[in-house]
């Protein structure tokens, strides 16, 4: 059973239909990437998830439909969103920012503030350090190492290369990956570069338009000239 | 004309033929309350340039209002006004300093749109806000007394009044003050009347005006302002000039207002334009319907009768401002459009319900 | 000399009066964008509840000051969840009316409930004074001072220390980001809305023993607490304190010093102060400029 599955879900922005009857699945331990140009609907397909944006359809996770639920009861259930923009608490320190990402935890959260530095070290040093004055890579991983502190089971990460140079993105995605190999942390992920994107994650849909155009392995993907001059601009 | 503009001046004639022949069917009492339904209305559609046009909240157009009567109260009154050695006297004809009071508070308004460009939002709310609580002080300064007559205020027809036998406690009537006007051959009985027609008259002129003023592209402009001032600025409407204009505007309407309840009232002191005033200014034009022309005709009956209503509910100590306070969340939980959103929702409830035919598009 | 330092704590008494209501604005204004035009009323209103558990139940002065307290913030919660959360995406001014409403209710229910005569309020200090180096402090004055203090540092710990304060200041500062971490925004407003009623609530209630309690006392007192949120910064917590400090030393010393503004001119000059912080550097002397994002 997959650990998230959608099935024909729909969202709309007003009069704006983002979404048109979108259906995936990851499985437990999967990275699996979403793609497509700006406006194809990546965004809105994680926001639907997790409850920022109001949809129809069916979201399983668990096996357990998610209903009406908000963004503040989805992320109880152990779904972390770092969204587009990563949304880090800019006048806030380093520390506060990863208190925030354990506010569903009880508890000590020395050893949580340990584990994240093993994948960050820089954090352990810059505690105290204003989060608006990080760099944007550093802002990225703050975001991820917000998310973890939730011990989550499912990592949604909205467009983590935005505005960030090649090699920072690569860093980070190799973060994703190694978090993914040794913790076995569920990701699906949103990005505009694919090629990365498909490097990583182990399966991925493609949208157009508010629709699913194309889904399968990455490999496949990756090799079908078609579908990457078509759908993946490379 | 397009289809629909005929159909807005036919409504109009219709209207204001209703509103002309009213003193005939009511009390001479209830003509004074629309009189001042009149004298609101036309605050509120200058208002309404400001805030439902323009997006600028104004906490302060008492303050506009207060600029406005006590023009028209120093030109009146004979109590001379000096200006170096020339004295105004009770020459002056009345009705001219009602244009004339709205120009001097138009003219106030458009150069406190100025500073007013830096500030938005709250911010302004609170700036306006300042200047209207600090009117009555003002007003009330020694320093000032000479032209406001201070704490005592101005009586407009005080000529009127010493000219009355002393004994007499009847209603100042207008044989007292100038001769007898007619009307379409009918001769207005009462000083209440005459300040009915008066208002109204007045009311109706300067709702056309603001239909003109606001139709098309300078309506468009004026609404672009409110709707997003950076897009406005980067299609080209020049931010400044339809903000400090709007003011103007505004304050030349607060202004006429003004006036006409200075002679309404009959003098003005320190007290005639309270912080109340313009707040519940602000109330007339939210509950009318911002970004409206017409319908803010309600927002006026709110304000001027909702006070009264609220007695008849109960006359305990406290209790009228209770039901006040109550029926306005109320109205703003349950129709935050104001009576021209629930005008809007009708429209289309009713055209909903005709055989289909293909919609016309209506003007804004 | 001696005139000078007790008219600076005379004013940093007053000051710290509308330190407590200017906070309370601030709070309101920073967590949902609003300015609560009926923050004095609320004040006013537990005020006479408090006046109503010390005179009619003989309840003891502090211990009616604290239960008002718990009182306010219920009231502050309800009153959030209640009216302000229906209207949360309607445009500013529906807000600004609605506050405006509220002011009426406010001011109404408590002539209706308890009539509006003039009432005398006590003060849990003792009406006395110290004599220290030839100056006369009087002890209502520095009681005041203290109090405020001591309710503005818990108010601060409870914002930096704790896990609720955390969210708290998360939910003002990015709402949504807040949400995605599993935080209880709406609840949190209401929080906040309760918090800000009890800042009004001590407000009130200092100052009713100097100015006897009425339904109308506490709008004087509004408009010294716009001038000194306005002036330390509408945004900024830190600035409404010491801009209300700043406002009620400053007043007093111009109205000693300064021949031509009697007390009459008191609030004329706080509304002028208002205006020309405005007009020169609206975000206060605390505050960050205000920003547009394009």
């Amino acid at each position: 059973m997959a650990l998230l599955e959608l099935r024909d879900v729909e969202a709309r922005y007003g009069p704006v239909r983002a979404l048109g009857g979108v259906s995936l699945a990851v499985e437990q331990g999967q990275i699996v990437a979403v793609l497509g140009a700006n406006g194809a609907g990546k965004t809105t397909t994680l926001r639907s998830i997790s409850g920022t944006v109001k949809r129809s359809g069916q979201i399983l996770f668990d096996g357990k439909p998610l209903g009406r639920r908000g963004p503040e009861s989805v992320a109880r259930l152990g779904v972390a969103h770092v969204p587009e923009g990563r949304g880090t608490f800019a006048e806030m320190s380093v520390e506060e920012n990863l208190k925030l990402g354990a506010y569903v935890r009880r508890g000590s959260l020395d050893e949580d503030v340990a584990r994240v530095s093993r994948y960050f070290p820089w954090i352990s040093t810059r505690l105290s350090q204003h989060a608006g004055t990080l760099s944007g890579g550093e802002q990225q991983m703050l975001a991820l190492a917000r998310a973890l502190m939730s011990h989550p089971r499912m990592l949604l990460l909205d467009e983590p290369s935005l505005g960030l140079a090649p090699l920072v993105t690569r860093e980070i995605f190799r973060i994703v990956s190694e978090l993914n190999e040794k913790e076995g942390l569920t990701v699906l992920v949103v990005e505009q570069n694919a090629a990365i994107a498909l490097e990583v994650a182990s399966y991925a849909y493609v949208l157009e338009v508010g629709k699913v155009a194309v889904s399968g392995p990455s490999e496949e993907l990756a090799r079908n000239e078609n579908v990457r001059k078509s759908y993946l601009g490379y | 004309m397009k289809r629909t503009d005929l159909g807005g001046v036919l409504l109009f004639v219709l209207g204001a033929a209703a509103i002309l022949l009213l003193p005939r069917f009511v009390s001479d009492f209830r003509a004074q309350q629309f009189a001042y339904v009149g004298i609101y209305f036309i605050a509120l559609l200058g208002l309404n340039v400001l805030t439902g046009y323009t997006g600028q909240i104004s906490l302060g157009h008492g303050a506009f209002m207060a600029i406005g009567g006590y023009t028209t109260a120093i030109l009146v009154s004979d109590q001379g006004l000096k200006l170096g050695s020339h004295t105004f006297s009770a020459d002056v004809k009345d009705i001219w300093t009602i244009p004339l009071a709205g120009l001097v508070a138009g003219i106030a308004g458009f150069l406190f749109g100025f500073p007013a460009l830096r500030l938005a939002g709250l911010y302004l709310a609170l700036a306006t806000f300042a200047i209207a609580v600090a009117m009555p002080g003002v007003l009330k300064y020694d320093r000032f007394a000479q032209f406001t007559g201070g704490g005592g205020g101005i009586n407009l027809f005080e000529s009127a009044a010493r000219t009355r036998p002393a004994e007499t406690t009847d209603p100042i009537t207008f044989e007292t003050i100038s001769k007898p006007i007619k009307v379409l051959g009918l001769e207005i009985a009462s000083f209440n009347e005459w300040l009915y027609y008066l208002s109204w008259v007045v009311a109706l002129f300067m709702l056309a005006v603001a239909w003109v003023l606001l139709r098309g592209k300078n309506g468009r402009s004026f609404r672009a302002v409110r709707d997003s001032e950076l897009a406005a600025a980067s299609s080209g409407v020049n931010l400044a000039t339809y903000k400090t204009l709007a003011f103007g505007i505004s304050a030349f309407y607060a202004g006429v207002a003004g006036s006409l309840l200075a002679i309404a009232t009959t003098f003005v002191n320190p007290d005639t334009y309270p912080i109340t005033l313009s707040i519940f200014l602000l109330v007339g034009v939210v509950v009318g319907g911002l970004g409206s022309l017409w319908p803010l005709v309600f927002g006026a009956i709110f304000i001027q009768f909702l006070p009264l209503w609220a007695q008849e509910v109960s006359k305990a100590q406290g209790a009228p401002a209770v039901v006040y306070g109550v029926i306005l969340i109320l109205v703003m939980i349950l129709l935050p459009g104001g009576a021209a959103g629930l005008i809007r929702r009708l429209k289309t409830l009713y055209k909903s319900r005709l055989p289909s035919r293909p919609l016309s598009r209506t003007s804004d | 000399m001696a005139e000078f330092f007790q008219q600076v704590v005379a004013g940093l008494a007053t000051g710290s009066i509308f330190a407590a209501l200017a906070l309370a604005l601030v709070l309101i204004h920073r967590a949902t964008g609003v300015i609560n035009f009926a923050q004095g009323e609320m004040a006013m209103f537990t005020t006479y509840i408090a006046w109503t558990m010390i005179e009619n139940h003989g309840m003891n002065d502090w211990l009616a000051f604290g239960l008002t307290l718990v009182i306010a913030f219920g009231l502050g919660l309800g009153l959030q969840r209640a009216v302000i959360r229906p209207i949360e995406r309607a445009p500013l001014l529906t807000t600004v009316i609605v506050t405006i409403g509220l002011v009426l209710i406010f001011n109404g229910l408590a002539s209706l409930i308890w009539g509006a005569e003039v009432r005398a309020f006590p003060s849990p200090f003792p009406n006395d004074t110290w004599e220290i180096g030839g100056v006369a402090i009087s002890q209502q004055d520095v009681g005041t001072f203290l109090t405020v203090l001591v309710m503005v540092s818990l108010l601060w710990a409870f914002f930096q220390f704790t896990k609720i304060g955390l969210a708290l200041r998360a939910s003002a500062l990015n709402p949504d980001a807040s949400r995605l971490v599993g935080v209880r925004v709406g609840w949190m407003l209401a929080i906040g809305w309760g918090l800000a009623a009890m800042l009004g609530a001590a407000a009130g209630m200092l100052t009713a023993p100097t100015v006897f309690l009425d339904p109308n006392m506490m709008q004087a007192v509004l408009i010294y607490a716009f001038a000194a949120a306005v002036l330390g910064g509408i945004d900024s917590p830190f600035g409404a304190v010491a801009g209300g400090l700043m406002l009620g030393v400053g007043l007093n010393l111009i109205g000693t010093y300064v021949d031509f503004v009697g007390a009459g001119l008191r609030l004329p000059v706080a509304l002028l102060i208002i205006l020309v912080v405005l007009l020169v550097k609206p975000s206060g002397l605390f505050g960050k400029p205000v920003t547009r994002r394009v």
